[in-house]
């Protein structure tokens, strides 16, 4: 039951924001605020009581019992790791807006809470009927979001961000409807749930095919190159909130679609895919850091280093081991703090000097140390230095990597030079060097505070104690590589 | 006196041809009107000659249809062209190139 | 005593300078920053008192568990044996020295607080990465020091082109990094562990001499250590390096970070020992840089630059000595090594910041009276680095490595001549810069002259360069080995070719020659005859500026890396890819546009398409 409250309060505060609204600004802001502080004790406090089990939690209601579509909930050690950093990244995104956001409160405070009960229900339904329902939940608000607080290009941003994920969507539609049909020919039972679903027998070709379709949808969310390109517009187009929740959250769905259902269900296709969605995931780390460096915009410039940063994770995850994996959702953490942090400082400089071209900032540091300090913090997060969480999950990335490809692996480290120089780029660009704009430039407010001190303990802890965040996903990963052992073993023998 | 069949349709696909380059090549709306009963005689006409020529009176009946059709046709299209001439006066069909509400 | 302490204290200087460091009296802030190194020092004496009269051989420290994933499972655990005792012993000491001079020096500036937190956290990143027990957090360590560096480089970060020296360091260095991140992985899939403990042992269990995997890894950290140490080909960033503060040049480019690649080798020695050709190139890339690197250095006129090009050159000796497996001889020199370059970097920032801010040694001069105690410990110093025979550290240490470069097993008469020939370089330009910037005629006036605080940590340093050599004496003169037994339970003592061992005397004796002539050569090229020199540079302008550049390697990795990457970013800076989609939105733009057009609302052009369209249908139906 506690699964349907996560989403539920998310949509029910959605909606008396909005209505608070009319009456006034700042209530709507605390009940946002409130809702997801909510929303994020439930979820510590099940984390704390985490038991080993591979499902802590289920929920199953009939919805539409003559397809056999049902409202299924499931919560794992993954989901449930989402589900957290949804809720942190909520209240910092409710936050980093407070002072930014200022016609419309109530109907952004609506979109915002429904895209994240969206994301909620992404990671935890377990029908895939209603996984797609809750993929589109997500989507709408957030056209909105981007297409009325964004900035000076905000309609074209919305609508690619729109017409990409919308597009590669209605393929995974497809192929879900593909699934649902092969596993009605097989055992006459048409269903939409995961489990029943899962190994379903069908021919390579067919396992392709559907494969494909889904990872049509999860590879554009990613995103993967070459269809990265909605990334840089959408993020630096969306409000703050609006590019963290993208950088932080969005992108995960798409690897969690990977780790959840992508692999599972189709063990043989994807494990045949996966050399070529690892160098996928290598040209994402490259050709995203090559992007990056060039860029003047501080916005796209780190929307670019997302690109990179997110190949890691498909990397990890097509590893097919458990140390990758483990990598992989790591990076998934890790990088939505380290990206939700970059943007939002990106989005309180917009506030004070008024532009995104790093060349027309430089020398913030004597004005700002604290911001400094910040950013440093995460532009070094963001080039993978140990102690903080980004290494953690690089380095098991890495290293599991380098047990299935090793030529690949090389290429993907070479991506850390990369990331070497466009992270201090962005440090050089805007701290340091000659100082400009100085009169407009402030330090950190204590609302502004409020939000870097909880993401700088988060990526310092995920650094130094990781082992509670590895124990978390361990159950379930070491449950998929059991299924998968032997498509493993297979795949070895074919490298060899 | 019997008239081949093939005169008829000859006559029938003459006068249709004649029609059809006076609806492509007239500017004036009326004469388009005109025209397009020309068209619309020859193929009665058309009907006629078949009918007559397998003696069966499905053809006559469709020179009636037609013929009924081809009154309600001007009366209505003969309405339109007096609104077209008050609100642009003119029976320049080009002129009524674009849609106005 | 607990051994966490030790780079506990430092990390815990530096998290109160960052988090209150603007709002502390100025007078705390020196107290927080060099305090907490002084008393990590104090620690490191206790702890290395108890540890040899115990005679331990080594002491495990487990903080607690980082990470334990399928038998990955490095722990934040910390591991003290002789050899790690050294590095601990050098970095807080001469780390406490120095920050006892910074205090003084640095007191002007307004990031006062904000040096000392990084140089804490310096030396806190140094001694993680020496007291490592696996190679991850060893790894942290790493990387921790490369990210003090980088901070410490761009200290004054107003300038532009200290932020460039920054990045250059931290990026060259990362190079290195990534090479060694691929040996970690290699270990990894090959031992299943990444401790170093274990790594030894399951190295001597499961391979033999020359075994490939053995080849590749060591090759792989060498990678790292060659990075981090500045050798060639990685050595570029050690030079702009010198854009940070003085002792920051003394602490991290001299005395401590640089010689992390030589701890990296000597830690790793068992597996290196199973890879013989790669120590050869270990031995050739120190002989050849320790050459090239004194080349560069004679032309310079940069007072920092010049040391920092002798720091390269010294690495490169030590290098030299890992490569023939003369380990507790690289350690010595690197420990000698520390004392002297500290020393010169510390009596150098004292010139320079006597001078106004002047790096350039011609345009000083005539020092000698003028700042007494400097003259008389960076002469200490200077002798020291050109190893004057008998009295000075250096001549110990370095001529150590002299002798074994030629009579280990695995040494050549090749070696021999470079060692020779870099020593005889070094004299020189030592005793260049020494005659350049104290004698002569004074051509900058002095401004400023050190007090107590610098000149204490200078006299400290002068002492322990000179006496440190007389705790290792040669065979042929005293035979005493402390340091090399000491060392002993962790390097292997180095096997001497029988046929050399009775021709020990003349090695000395050369070296000796050799390092007073260099002596004699810089007296006469640049007091007895300075015009000399002069028209030695005009004659070969080409060479002089060649070897000025650094043999032109930044030039070279410019043209080759640096600029097509940043050419090729440039060129895509729009995202070619969008491209595609950009011509996708044009297609469709294009084809509603055409259909568009067809909506002309001519009733005669529907009409006739009415017509060509039933022609078709018919002309279709006939056909």
């Amino acid at each position: 039951m506690i699964l349907v409250t996560f989403i539920s309060v998310l949509m029910i505060g959605g909606i008396m924001a909005w209505v608070a609204a009319s009456w006034s600004n700042l209530a709507s802001r605390w009940i946002s605020l409130i809702t997801l502080l909510i929303d994020f004790i439930l979820a510590i406090s099940i984390w704390m009581n985490n038991a080993s089990t591979p499902w802590i939690e289920k929920f199953y209601a009939p919805w539409i019992p003559n397809f056999g579509i049902n409202f299924s909930l499931a919560l794992d050690g993954l989901s449930l790791l989402m589900l957290l950093l949804t809720f942190f990244l909520g209240i910092l995104g409710v936050l980093i807006s407070w002072n930014e956001i200022q016609y419309r409160v109530g109907f952004f405070h609506f979109n915002l809470l429904w895209v994240l009960a969206g994301i909620s229900g992404v990671f935890l339904t377990m029908d895939l009927f209603l996984f797609y329902f809750f993929w589109e939940v997500m989507l709408i608000p957030m056209y909105f979001l981007i297409g009325i607080w964004g900035h000076e290009n905000k309609r074209y941003a919305a609508f690619k961000f729109f017409i990409f994920t919308q597009a590669s969507g209605l393929l995974m539609l497809l192929a879900i409807l593909g699934l649902y049909f092969v596993h009605k020919n097989n055992s006459g039972v048409g269903t939409f749930d995961y489990f029943q679903l899962l190994g379903t027998q069908m021919s390579l070709s067919t396992s392709r095919w559907l494969m494909f379709g889904f990872l049509a949808a999860f590879i554009v969310k990613l995103p993967v190159v070459p269809f990265h390109t909605w990334l840089p517009d959408a993020h630096s187009q969306a409000p703050t909130a609006g590019s963290l929740i993208l950088a932080g959250l969005l992108l995960k769905t798409g690897a969690y679609g990977l780790i959840r259902f992508v692999l599972p269900l189709f063990p043989e296709a994807s494990a045949e895919f996966a050399p070529w969605a690892m160098l996928l995931g290598v040209v994402g780390i490259l050709y995203g850091a090559s992007l990056s460096f060039a860029q003047t915009d501080l916005k796209r410039l780190i929307a670019y280093t997302s690109v990179s940063h997110m190949g890691f994770v498909i990397l990890g995850v097509f590893a097919f081991n458990s140390l990758a994996m483990q990598g992989a959702v790591m990076q998934m953490i890790t990088h939505g703090i380290t990206s939700g942090a970059l943007f939002a400082i990106a989005g309180i400089l917009y506030e004070r000097i008024h532009t995104r071209d790093i060349n027309a900032m430089g020398g913030f540091w004597v004005k700002a140390p604290f911001m400094g300090v910040t950013t440093l913090i995460f532009v070094l997060a963001s080039l993978g230095l140990p102690v903080l969480g980004n290494f953690i999950a690089e380095f098991l990335t890495l290293i599991g990597s380098w047990q299935a490809n090793q030529t690949l692996t090389i290429l993907a480290t070479t991506g850390i030079v990369a990331a070497t120089a466009y992270s201090l780029r962005i440090m050089q660009k805007v701290f340091l060097g000659k100082t400009l704009n100085e009169k407009t430039m402030t330090d950190l407010s204590l609302r502004e505070k409020l939000v870097f001190v909880p993401l700088i303990a988060a990526i310092i802890w995920l650094g130094l104690f990781p082992q509670k965040v590895l124990n978390t996903t361990k159950p379930m990963i070491d449950k998929s590589f059991k299924t998968e052992q032997t498509t493993l073993n297979q795949k070895d023998n074919g490298i060899q | 006196m019997e008239v081949s069949a093939e005169y008829g349709l000859l006559l029938a696909s003459v006068l249709f041809i004649l029609g059809m380059i006076g609806v492509l090549i007239r500017r004036n709306i009326i004469f388009m009107l005109v025209c397009v009963e020309i068209m619309l005689n020859a193929a009665g006409l058309a009907f006629i000659v078949a009918g007559s020529k397998w003696v069966q009176a499905d053809g006559q009946v469709m020179f009636i249809f037609i013929l009924t059709m081809a009154a309600a046709e001007v009366s209505v299209g003969l309405a339109l062209i007096l609104q077209i001439y008050h609100q642009l006066k003119t029976l320049d069909e080009d002129a009524a190139s674009s849609m106005k509400g | 005593m607990n051994l966490l302490i030790i780079p506990a204290l430092p990390l815990l200087g530096s998290f109160i300078l960052i988090v209150v460091g603007s709002r502390l009296p100025k007078r705390m802030i020196p107290l927080v920053g060099a305090g907490s190194v002084g008393l990590s020092a104090l620690a490191t004496l206790i702890l290395g008192y108890r540890f040899i009269s115990a005679s331990l051989t080594s002491l495990n420290v487990i903080a607690w568990q980082w990470m334990d994933i399928n038998g990955l499972s490095p722990a934040i655990a910390f591991h003290l044996d002789a050899l790690s005792l050294v590095f601990i012993f050098v970095i807080t000491f001469v780390g406490f020295l120095i920050h006892v001079y910074s205090a003084e020096f640095m007191v002007h500036d307004e990031g006062y607080a904000r040096f000392f937190a990084y140089l804490n956290l310096f030396v806190c990143s140094m001694l993680t990465l020496v007291l490592a027990d696996n190679l991850v957090l060893m790894y942290l360590g790493w990387e921790g020091v490369g990210l003090c560096s980088y901070l410490l480089i761009g200290f004054w970060y107003t300038e532009e082109k200290n932020g460039y020296a920054a990045r250059k360091a931290f990026i060259v260095t990362r190079v290195g990094d990534i090479l060694m991140a691929f040996g970690l992985f290699l270990l990894f899939q090959t031992f299943h562990t990444l401790n170093i403990q274990e790594i030894a042992g399951q190295a001597t269990q499961q391979w033999t001499v020359g075994s490939h995997t053995a080849f590749v890894i060591s090759l792989l950290l060498l990678g790292g250590a060659v990075g981090k140490s500045a050798q060639l080909p990685l050595q570029t960033w050690l030079p702009d390096a010198m854009a940070g503060p003085s002792p920051v040049s003394a602490l991290i480019h001299a005395a401590t970070m640089v010689t992390a690649g030589v701890y990296l080798i000597a830690r790793m020695h068992v597996v290196f020992e199973f890879a013989p050709e790669v120590l050869m190139i270990v031995g050739i890339i120190g002989a050849a840089t320790l050459v090239m690197a004194g080349f560069a250095a004679l032309t310079q006129y940069d007072l920092k630059r010049v040391l920092a090009y002798s720091t390269i050159s010294q690495i490169g000796y030590m290098f030299l000595a890992l490569g023939v497996s003369a380990w507790s001889a690289a350690i010595f020199h690197f420990m000698i090594h520390a004392f002297f370059k500290a020393l010169l970097f510390l009596a150098a920032g004292a010139v320079i910041e006597a001078l106004h801010h002047e790096h350039d040694m011609f345009k000083m001069g005539g020092l000698k009276n003028k700042l007494p105690v400097v003259y008389w410990t960076f002469l200490v110093g200077a002798g020291s680095l050109a190893a004057f025979p008998l009295i000075t550290g250096g001549f110990y240490s370095k001529d150590q490595i002299l002798w074994l470069s030629l009579a280990s097993e695995h040494g050549n008469i090749w070696f021999f001549l470079m060692a020779l020939l870099g020593a005889l370089i070094t004299s020189i330009y030592t005793f260049r810069m020494l005659f350049l910037t104290f004698f002569g005629k004074e051509n900058t006036p002095v401004s400023h002259v050190p007090g107590s605080s610098m000149n204490i940590p200078l006299i400290v340093l002068a002492v322990l360069s000179t006496v440190g050599g007389f705790i290792e004496l040669p065979h042929t003169f005293g035979h005493l080995t402390v340091f090399s037994d000491f060392l002993n339970p962790i390097l292997p003592s180095v096997t001497v070719q029988e046929d050399l061992e009775n021709f020990e005397w003349l090695i000395q004796l050369v070296a000796a020659l050799v390092a007073l002539s260099g002596v004699g050569l810089a007296y006469f090229f640049y007091i007895y005859k300075p015009e000399l020199s002069d028209e030695l540079k005009s004659s070969a302008a080409d060479l002089h500026s060649f070897w000025l550049s650094g043999w032109g390697f930044d030039k070279l990795y410019d043209r080759l890396l640096v600029r097509p990457f940043v050419y090729l970013s440039n060129i895509n800076k729009k995202d070619i890819v969008d491209k595609f989609y950009d011509g996708l939105v044009m297609i469709a733009e294009w084809v509603n546009r055409m259909l568009s057009y067809t909506q002309s609302g001519i009733l005669r052009w529907y009409l006739m398409g009415i017509v060509i369209g039933g022609i078709v249908l018919m002309a279709l139906a006939l056909l």
